[in-house]
C-alpha cells in the first residue's frame, strides 16, 4: 500500500475519532461516507479541515468534496495531483 | 385537575462512579483522566454506538446517563437540563483553535443543548428540549418548568436535572418522571436527591 | 389557565436604538449588513452595532462598573421596558434571558473583561444586579431558538402563577468565535443573504438584543395574545436540518394543538429563513407537510443577518407589530424560488388585516419551536 494512503487512512481514523476502526479495516476504494465507513456531513467539513491543514489544498467549492472524499483512493489521487 | 409526577429513576455521575438509584453501578480509579472514565463506563455499559467517540466530554455524559437512566423512552420524554459551565470545554478548545485551524467537529459542541440533540438522536426522542443556565442546581425552577410541560400534555414523561462539565470537573443529576410511582416529583425531592 | 399577553418591546441594533427606529428602518427595506474583514477569515457580511453609537446610548444608563458591548445592549432593552412597570415589584416580574454565546468574546486574549466574564451564569448575574431583581434570573441557551423558547418559558411561568410578568431578553453579538465557526462550517454568505431564494449561499450574522414583556394583564391597547408553543427535536443530526422537517413540523402542530385553531386561520408565517440550502429547503417541507404553502411568510435575515440568540426573539416583535398594525414586510433578499416546494414569499411591504401569526425557528441540535400569536379584541 502506498505511504500515503496508509497516511490518510490513520489521520482519518484520529482526526474523525474513529474508535472502533482500525487501518486494516478500511480499503482504498471503500465508501467514505457508505455503509462501509459512515461519514457524516460534520466529517466532511473536517476532511476539507484535513487537506488544509496537512496537506496545503484549499477546497472552496463545497461540491467538489463530493467527489474527492468519495474514497482514500479518489482522496489520494487528489492530493497527488494538487500537492 | 392537577395529577402528580414520580421520579422512577436518578442516575448520578460523580467522582469517576456512577449511582443508579443510590446503588453503586460502576467505578474507576479516581486518578485516571475523564475521557477514559468515559471510554470505561462506555464499554461497560456495553452501549455500542460509535458516534459516542466523536462527542465532546458534556454529550459523552449525557449519553451514559441517559442509558443508564432508562433503557427505552417514549418517544415524547421531555429534556430539561440545566448547569453552571454551558459548553465551557469546547467553547476554551475552540477558542484555541481559532488561531489555527477552527475545527467543525469542535464547534458543532459550543452549545450547550447539542448533548439534548444526541440524547434524542440516540432514543429517538422528538421532544420539547430547554437548556438553562445557573450558577447553581435550581431545583424549584426545574421542577416548575417540568411540571408545567407534563400539566400541558405537551410530554408524558420527562428527563430533567443537573448535567455538569466545566475545565476542572463533572458532575450529572438526572431524573426520570412520569405518571405513576412512589417518589412524588417535587422541589424538595429533587433537591434532596440531589444532596444524597 | 391564565391568559398570557405580549406587552412594550425595545430593539437595539444596527438599524435603530429603538423599536421604533428598527421597525422605520425595515419599513424603508434597509439592510443592517456592511462588509468587514477579519484577519483569520477574510473578507465577510455581518450586521454590527458601532461601539461609539451604543455607548452614547449607554451613557444615561452607565453605573461604577464597567460593562461589556453585550451587557450594554441588553441593559438598554430591558431598561427601556421596565421603564413602562415601575410600579410593579420586582419579586412579581420573572428576568428571562435569552443568549447562545453571551460574552464570548470574553475568552480572547485582547479583550480587556477577565475570561470568567464569558460565562453565561456571569452575565445571568451582572444583569439581575444592575436592574436589582431579587428572584433568580433564567438563562435559556438554546442554540438559535432561545429567545423564542424564552417567551415559551415566561408564558408558562405566569400560567402557573409563578409569576404575573416577565421581562425577557435576547442578546448575541457577532465575534470572532462565531464567525471562524460558521465559516468553518462553509456557512456564511458572500453577499447579503437572501434567504429561500434560488441564488441563496448561506447565512449572515447579525448583532441584536431584543427585550420583551410579557404580562397575564390584557394590554388597553391592541393586546396580543400567545395562544399555543411548543418545541420538538427532529432526532436526526447534530447540524444538520432534517430532510423531512419532522422536527419543525411536529413543533407547530403541538402549538396549533394548544391554541385550539386549524393550520387554515394562520394568517402570516415569520420563518426562521437562515438562507442555508438546506435549512431553508427542511423549512419548505415542514410548511408543506402542514398545508401551510399558501400562507404569507417571510424571513428577516437579509435585515438583520442571524442573530443568533435574539433572533426568533427579535422577529417575534416583529410578529407582534405585524398583527397590530395589520401589516407584512417584505422577505428582503428574495428573488425567485430555491426550495423543491412552494411558498407564498411576501415580495411587498403592504397593509394586510391579520388576526393569528405563526412563529418559527429551528437550531443545531435539532431544535424546532413555534408559537402563535392571536389579535384579541380590545
Amino acid at each position: 500500500m502506498s505511504n500515503l494512503r496508509l497516511q490518510l487512512k490513520e489521520k482519518i481514523i484520529e482526526q474523525l475519532n474513529l474508535e472502533d476502526l482500525s487501518v486494516e479495516d478500511i480499503n482504498n476504494e471503500d465508501l467514505l461516507f457508505g455503509d462501509e465507513i459512515g461519514l457524516d456531513s460534520i466529517d466532511a467539513l473536517e476532511l476539507i479541515v484535513l487537506l488544509e491543514k496537512d496537506y496545503g489544498i484549499k477546497l472552496t467549492d463545497p461540491a467538489q468534496g463530493k467527489e474527492v472524499f468519495e474514497s482514500v483512493e479518489t482522496m489520494a489521487q487528489f492530493i497527488e495531483k494538487n500537492a | 385537575m392537577k395529577k402528580n409526577g414520580y421520579i422512577t429513576s436518578s442516575v448520578k455521575l460523580k467522582n469517576h462512579q456512577i449511582f443508579k438509584n443510590d446503588a453503586l453501578l460502576f467505578k474507576t480509579e479516581p486518578h485516571i483522566s475523564t475521557q477514559d472514565f468515559l471510554k470505561e463506563a462506555y464499554r461497560f455499559l456495553e452501549i455500542n454506538y460509535p458516534k459516542f467517540h466523536k462527542m465532546d466530554v458534556l454529550c459523552k455524559l449525557g449519553i451514559i446517563a441517559s442509558c443508564v437512566l432508562k433503557e427505552d423512552y417514549p418517544n415524547d420524554t421531555a429534556l430539561v437540563f440545566q448547569n453552571a459551565s454551558g459548553s465551557e470545554v469546547s467553547d476554551v478548545q475552540h477558542q484555541k483553535n481559532i488561531q489555527d485551524f477552527p475545527s467543525p467537529a469542535n464547534f458543532v459542541y459550543t452549545l450547550p443543548n447539542i448533548v439534548m440533540g444526541e440524547i434524542s438522536i440516540k432514543h429517538q426522542l422528538h421532544s420539547e428540549n430547554a437548556f438553562f443556565i445557573a450558577e447553581e442546581f435550581q431545583p424549584q425552577f426545574i421542577h416548575l418548568y417540568t411540571e408545567s410541560l407534563l400539566d400541558q400534555k405537551k410530554a408524558s414523561a420527562a428527563m430533567c436535572g443537573w448535567l455538569e462539565a466545566n475545565l476542572d470537573d463533572y458532575h450529572v443529576f438526572l431524573n426520570y418522571i412520569e405518571p405513576r410511582g412512589e417518589d412524588i416529583f417535587s422541589a424538595a425531592m429533587l433537591s434532596e436527591k440531589f444532596l444524597r | 389557565m391564565r391568559k398570557v399577553y405580549l406587552g412594550n418591546h425595545q430593539i437595539i441594533s444596527p438599524l435603530g436604538f429603538s423599536s421604533k427606529e428598527n421597525i422605520d428602518a425595515v419599513k424603508q427595506g434597509k439592510s443592517a449588513m456592511q462588509n468587514y474583514t477579519s484577519p483569520i477569515i477574510g473578507a465577510y457580511i455581518a450586521g454590527k452595532i458601532l461601539e461609539k453609537n451604543l455607548q452614547e446610548h449607554f451613557k444615561p444608563l452607565a453605573k461604577n462598573e464597567a460593562y461589556t458591548k453585550l451587557e450594554k445592549m441588553m441593559i438598554l432593552a430591558v431598561a427601556e421596558v421596565l421603564q413602562s412597570h415601575q410600579e410593579i415589584k420586582k419579586e412579581k416580574i420573572a428576568f428571562i434571558i435569552a443568549t447562545t454565546k453571551g460574552n464570548i468574546d470574553a475568552l480572547a486574549e485582547e479583550n480587556p473583561f477577565s475570561k470568567k466574564r464569558a460565562k453565561l451564569s456571569q452575565l445571568a448575574k451582572t444583569l439581575q444586579q444592575y436592574f436589582g431583581f431579587s428572584t433568580p434570573p433564567i438563562l435559556v441557551s438554546n442554540a438559535c431558538i432561545s429567545g423564542g423558547l424564552a417567551v415559551s418559558v415566561a408564558k408558562k411561568l405566569i400560567q402557573n402563577k409563578t409569576y404575573d410578568h416577565a421581562v425577557v431578553v435576547g442578546g448575541d453579538l457577532v465575534s470572532e468565535f462565531t464567525l471562524t465557526g460558521f465559516h468553518s462550517f462553509q456557512a456564511l454568505a458572500k453577499n447579503i443573504c437572501q434567504p429561500f431564494s434560488k441564488e441563496r449561499t448561506g447565512i449572515n450574522i447579525g448583532e441584536a438584543a431584543a427585550a420583551v414583556w410579557v404580562t397575564s394583564v390584557k394590554p388597553k391597547e391592541k393586546p396580543i395574545q400567545i395562544i399555543g408553543e411548543a418545541t420538538a427535536n427532529d432526532a436526526n443530526h447534530i447540524s444538520g436540518p432534517s430532510r423531512t422537517g419532522e422536527g419543525l413540523f411536529l413543533s407547530v402542530e403541538k402549538a396549533l394543538q394548544e391554541a385550539n385553531i386549524l393550520t387554515s386561520e394562520i394568517d402570516y408565517i415569520s420563518a426562521h429563513g437562515t438562507a442555508t440550502l438546506f435549512n431553508d429547503e427542511m423549512e419548505s417541507i415542514a410548511f408543506h407537510r402542514l398545508g401551510l404553502q399558501n400562507t404569507p411568510l417571510n424571513s428577516f435575515k437579509a435585515y438583520y443577518g442571524h442573530t443568533l440568540g435574539a433572533s426568533a426573539l427579535l422577529e417575534l416583535i416583529f410578529s407582534h407589530v405585524s398583527l397590530q398594525e395589520n401589516m407584512v414586510f417584505k422577505s428582503l433578499g428574495y428573488t425567485s424560488q430555491g426550495t423543491s416546494k412552494t411558498l407564498n414569499m411576501i415580495t411587498k411591504t403592504a397593509h394586510q388585516p391579520l388576526q393569528i401569526a405563526l412563529k418559527t425557528a429551528s437550531g443545531f441540535g435539532g431544535c424546532n419551536f413555534a408559537i402563535l400569536l392571536k389579535k384579541e379584541t380590545e
